[in-house]
């Protein structure tokens, strides 16, 4: 395959580099260009840091060439959604409250990922403070899809989506707290990952709602994105959700023939209603291809779906409301002049700093807790919380994998939802189970729609069990190959 | 489950602490209003019995040691913030009120 | 469940017999919140260290500052502290735990919400025994227990200070474990208060849980005051006074507000529930500010930690190694070792001072109360001569921000043994107890036994009865005055004729010799 090299995958790029036939610094000028040649379009950087990336570029040429190659990820460019700290770099949210704010300190995953080689790209855009399905939330940036730019990269991780399917970076981590690493990926046309609830640690991952948040991957495949997640996972001790299991070789364990023996469940309520019906018949046929790849499908039933989004919702935004608190003008974010007195700055602050979905989440979050309502909403959407995940131990009591949508439509127009908050939260029907259930999911392309954008397949695990999961999708992903398509841009 | 019309979007964005213009609480009051009628289905459900979720996986006894660790220097933990004066964040007089 | 709105209500305390006040249609019902940092090497939530008095800001780090993206992680230390006290307290120590956050917004507040436990605290019920005040300081007063609602474990928030137009904010203190001690509205006058608080202190800090320092802020109380009229089983209106930071703002702050709410109800002006802060210049209290969401915290609990299972071994281990009670120590020392109540209640106020009391009689067990009044009286006036204010006496309160007596322990050179030996060589007649007091401050200089000085100055007693006879001999040919009203009858006479033997033997005669052989002169005299 002659690709542009900004196309190439991981595995690919870790060849050329240690054959010579491109340096770190020539890859990482490679994407910078491509950064330059397609941004204005794609609109997924919020910041960029070319001199740091060069530098570090460097830094890795010269492990190279002493044969001290740090890992597969050695000199590889990854984007970071703009909410993951670390040291020297800006962390905005994509919100007004923290556009100037630069993180004193590095994250876990960030960490392991600069332990590993890996190289710094950018801070990529996403819906302010991660609450959206469109980017179309961000104070700081329009992102737009690569395959359509009318249409928006889905979020709220979005522009991570976009920059790995733009080929402006090689991989990039997102964070998805209720579809919002799954989504845009299925949107974008690329791979991506939401982990076990507790296998990557969040020391490092701006809260939205900590109960549901995760970092994972985005790549062009599922072999890039097990490379990058196995950099990642890990017990932390600054995390204490941070779940102390053994994290698998999942590159290594990867197997076309994964489907032998194994049960795939779809759940019968996942296909009931509205969902578009060409996505529907792409992602039956996906469904039906993992059949003759071995897999015995069968119906397994999630009876609590339909309750999964005020569960979502009233979780979610409870915990944010609290979580952003924070963001209050007196240390470290924006503060508004015109505040009197300090009363003044957290009312001000925060009218200004937050846009109007952070604004509406915590008004509905603060409500949820109030006093009066916390037994009808909060504890009662904790309660259901514990049958939605009873719903997934029942059904992988007899299978091996769930298969399902990733998002119910495609990619739609950029300001075509965006005025209908409760439609927007509809959309999230797929994914958000999911976290509530703290299992892990991941999205790959699976065939595109007549329209031209891509459809993505859901793949929902066991807990732990991110290797099986992996393979699952790699044996698909060998068998179609639809995430060697790339957009025309 | 309270109906979608009671919500006091006055008292909730004082307790959020967010300066709502008027526009604001009008869209605010009925969208919410709308979001917590669709939350309604949530009582329909009997969840007599069954334990609450707070973690996806909860775990008991995740702690630590109590060994001392290396503090941020002053630089670092001022490098954002909006007034500082005497390696102190500035804040408008505080009145102290309970 | 408790509402949403308010902690957990406490329980309506018995109704006592007792009344403090000259008012005695009226009885005022209190009950105290009282926060106590714990003594720790590092925060609540994090690695970095908590001290008093550090440069502002530099101990803190990404956690304290509540930075984008930072977690909590508990410290062992502090949860296995509270339990300790729990026990000592005699309190319940549920199965399960957990953390919960308590959501407002204040400044010195960083994440804006504290990390605090609602609804499944570590300690529930329990008491505190306290000693009340009797008529004369030599004496013990009554005890009795005060009830305990819970005891909870959370955070401490940063420090504010005003300036005419602005405030500084410093969050060294922001993130220190902290407990909160909740006791049932169970006393009714602040000298019961007191006694509380210094009971509490002396335990806590007996078990080295926190030196409860009020002047470092170490210790502080919120005071729920309310009055009804006497034998009502009902409870008044309560009022809440806060942040009471030294002993006697706790104490004036109780007495106004006692009197204040009495001539409220005897002037017909109906109470109403709500905060208010004391001004110790004018020595009054004065409404809060309180805001009409003040109280509703959100409380839910916190995703970020998990809950905690403690576990029967835990409780043994930590059971095992609980220190004595002071008020226990107190009754062994009065009933075991015989010390009277006055050395007792002092030693039992400070456990460093135990300690050191407790190894000196262990060297020498045949009189634990002269080692006993020389650690009080000797030990204490050597160790203080430094400070001006302080002096020995059991109120751990007046010993407040002045070296603690571990530290200035640790640095005295007269160890417990050689302060044993010293009463062991009077006890042995080889010297006087006025011969005792100038060895002892010899012995606290310089840390040399009390044999050692004794034989260098050459200050053994001399118990020579003849040589001795003489100088008596001389001294009752010399006051015929002093000898005649002995023999009248008048006991006391006989110190005149003491004075000149000494004299005469350079301060080394021994005072019980010289007595009985006087007596026996003046005896064959008749």
């Amino acid at each position: 395959m002659s690709e542009e090299v900004f196309y190439k995958s991981i595995s690919e790029l870790e060849k050329m580099l240690d054959s010579r036939q491109i340096s770190a610094v020539e890859l990482a000028k490679a994407f910078i260009d491509r950064k330059n040649a397609v941004d204005s379009k794609v609109g997924a950087f919020i910041s960029s840091n070319e001199g740091e990336l060069l530098e570090s570029a460097r830094k890795s040429d010269e492990r190279r060439a002493a044969g001290g190659k740090l890992s597969e990820l050695d000199g590889i460019p990854v984007g970071l959604k703009d909410l993951l700290a670390v040291r020297g770099q800006k962390l905005t949210c994509a919100s007004r409250m923290l556009e100037n704010y630069v993180s004193p300190y590095t994250g876990t995953a960030m960490k392991k990922l600069e332990n590993a080689g890996a190289l710094f790209w950018g801070r990529l855009n996403m819906d302010e403070f991660a609450m959206g399905s469109s980017c179309e939330n961000s104070a700081l940036q329009t992102t737009r899809n690569p395959w359509d730019l009318s249409r928006i990269p889905g979020g709220s991780s979005g522009g991570s989506a976009a920059a790995v399917s733009a080929g402006e970076c090689a991989a990039s981590l997102g964070s998805d707290t209720g579809g919002s690493i799954r989504q845009p990926a299925s949107l974008c046309g690329v791979v991506g990952v939401k982990p076990t609830y507790g296998l990557v640690s969040r020391f490092g991952l701006a809260a939205f709602a900590s109960s549901l948040d995760q970092i994972g991957p985005f790549a062009r495949s599922v072999r890039d994105a097990a490379v990058v997640l196995k950099h990642i996972a890990g017990y932390d001790r600054l995390d204490s959700t941070s779940a102390n299991v053994p994290v698998d070789d999942y590159p290594a364990r990867l197997s076309p023939d994964a489907f032998a023996g194994k049960k795939a469940g779809v759940p019968k309520e996942y296909f009931s209603s509205g969902m578009d019906p060409e996505v529907r018949v792409i992602v039956e046929k996906a469904v039906e291809k993992c059949g003759e790849l071995g897999a015995e499908i069968v119906e397994v039933s999630l009876p609590h779906t339909d309750l999964a989004i005020p569960v979502y919702y009233i979780i979610a935004t409870a915990e944010a409301s609290s979580n952003l608190a924070r963001y209050d003008g007196i240390r470290y974010t924006h503060r508004s002049s015109k505040a009197g007195d300090v009363v003044d700055v957290y009312f001000k602050s925060r009218a200004e700093g937050f846009g109007e979905e952070v604004k509406r989440r915590i008004i509905l979050g603060s409500y949820v807790l109030s006093s009066g309502y916390y037994d009808a909403y909060y504890l009662r959407a904790q309660k259901v919380r514990t049958l939605i995940r009873r719903d997934f131990e029942n059904a992988f009591e007899s299978v091996d994998v769930i298969l399902a949508p990733t998002s119910p439509t495609t990619a739609f127009k950029a300001g075509e939802k965006s005025s209908d908050p409760l439609s927007m939260y509809l959309s999230d029907i797929f994914t958000i189970n999911v976290n509530l259930a703290g299992l892990p999911g991941l999205s790959l392309p699976c065939g595109f729609a007549s329209d031209g954008m891509p459809v993505g397949l859901q793949m929902i695990g066991k807990t732990f069990d991110e290797s099986n999961l992996l393979s699952y999708a790699y044996a698909y992903e060998q068998a179609c190959g639809w995430n060697r398509c790339n957009p025309k841009l | 489950m309270a109906d979608s019309a009671e919500i006091d979007i006055d008292y909730v964005a004082k307790l959020a602490r967010i300066e709502l213009t008027p526009d604001e609480k009008e869209k605010f009051s009925r969208q919410l209003g709308q979001i917590l009628g669709y939350f309604r289905k949530l009582s329909e459900i009997d969840v007599s019995g069954v334990e609450p979720s707070a973690h996806a996986h909860a775990v008991y006894n995740v702690w630590r040691d109590d060994v001392e660790g290396e503090p941020m220097s002053v630089e670092d933990a001022l490098m954002n913030a909006p007034a500082k004066r005497d390696n102190q964040i500035v804040v408008p007089k505080v009145v102290d009120d309970a | 469940m408790p509402t949403r709105t308010n902690r957990p209500a406490a329980g309506t305390g018995a109704t006592r017999n007792f009344n403090a006040m000259s008012e005695t249609k009226y009885e005022a019902v209190i009950g105290l919140e009282t926060h106590v940092q714990i003594k720790t090497r590092s925060k609540m939530f994090t690695s970095v260290a908590h001290r008093f008095a550090e440069p502002p800001n530099t101990l803190t780090d990404a956690v304290v500052w509540a930075l984008p993206g930072v977690l909590p992680v508990l410290n062992f230390e502090a949860i296995r502290k509270t339990i300790e006290l729990g026990l000592m307290l005699g309190c319940k120590i549920p199965e399960v735990t957990k953390w919960d956050r308590k959501n407002y917004f204040y400044p010195d507040s960083p994440k804006n919400y504290q990390l605090s436990q609602y609804d499944m605290p570590l300690c529930l019920g329990g008491s505190v025994e306290i000693e009340l005040p009797a008529a004369n300081r030599s004496e013990m007063g009554e005890h009795r227990n005060v009830k305990l609602t819970r005891i909870h474990l959370e955070e401490d928030v940063g420090k504010l200070t005003h300036f005419a137009h602005d405030s500084l904010v410093d969050y060294n203190r922001a993130g220190t474990p902290l407990m909160e001690i909740v006791s049932e509205p169970d006393m009714h006058s602040s000298a019961e208060v007191f006694a509380y608080l210094t009971s509490l202190k002396n335990t806590i800090s007996a078990a080295g849980i926190s030196d409860c320092d009020m002047e470092k802020g170490q210790m502080r109380c919120d005071v729920n005051v309310s009055v009804r009229e006497f034998g009502s089983e009902k409870l008044g209106v309560k009022v809440e006074m806060k942040n009471l930071n030294s002993i006697s703002n706790v104490r004036n702050c109780i007495d106004y507000e006692i009197r204040r709410q009495i001539d409220c109800l005897k002037k017909g002006i109906a109470l109403v529930q709500q905060t208010r802060r004391y001004d110790a210049q004018s020595g009054t209290t004065q409404p809060m500010r309180t805001k009409e969401d003040a109280h509703d915290y959100r409380y839910f609990p916190d995703p970020d930690l998990m809950p905690c299972k403690i576990s029967g071994e835990l409780l043994s281990s930590i059971r095992a190694k609980l220190p004595e009670l002071p008020f226990d120590r107190q009754r062994r020392y009065m009933n075991d070792l015989g010390l009277p109540y006055s050395a007792a209640s002092v030693l039992c106020a400070d456990s460093a001072l135990c300690g050191y009391f407790e190894a000196a009689a262990a060297a020498y067990p045949k009189n634990p109360k002269a080692i006993a009044n020389m650690v009080v009286n000797d030990l204490l006036r050597e160790l203080s001569a430094s400070e001006v204010s302080e002096k020995s006496c059991a109120d751990s309160f007046e010993r407040e921000g002045h070296v603690p007596t571990s530290e200035k322990l640790a640095g005295c050179r007269l160890t417990p043994e050689n302060l044993a030996s010293l009463v062991k060589v009077v006890d042995a007649g080889t010297i006087s107890k006025q011969m005792a007091k100038e060895v002892f401050v010899e012995m606290f200089a310089s840390g040399e036994s009390a044999e050692s000085i004794v034989e260098k100055r050459g200050l053994k007693q001399n118990s020579n009865s003849d040589e001795l006879e003489k100088f008596c001999i001389e001294a009752i040919k010399g006051n015929g005055k002093a000898v005649e009203q002995f023999k009248g009858g008048n006991e006391k006479a006989i110190n005149a004729l003491i004075g000149p033997v000494m004299k005469a033997s350079k301060g080394k005669a021994n005072p019980g010799l010289v007595l009985e052989i006087l007596k026996k002169i003046i005896g064959g005299l008749q």
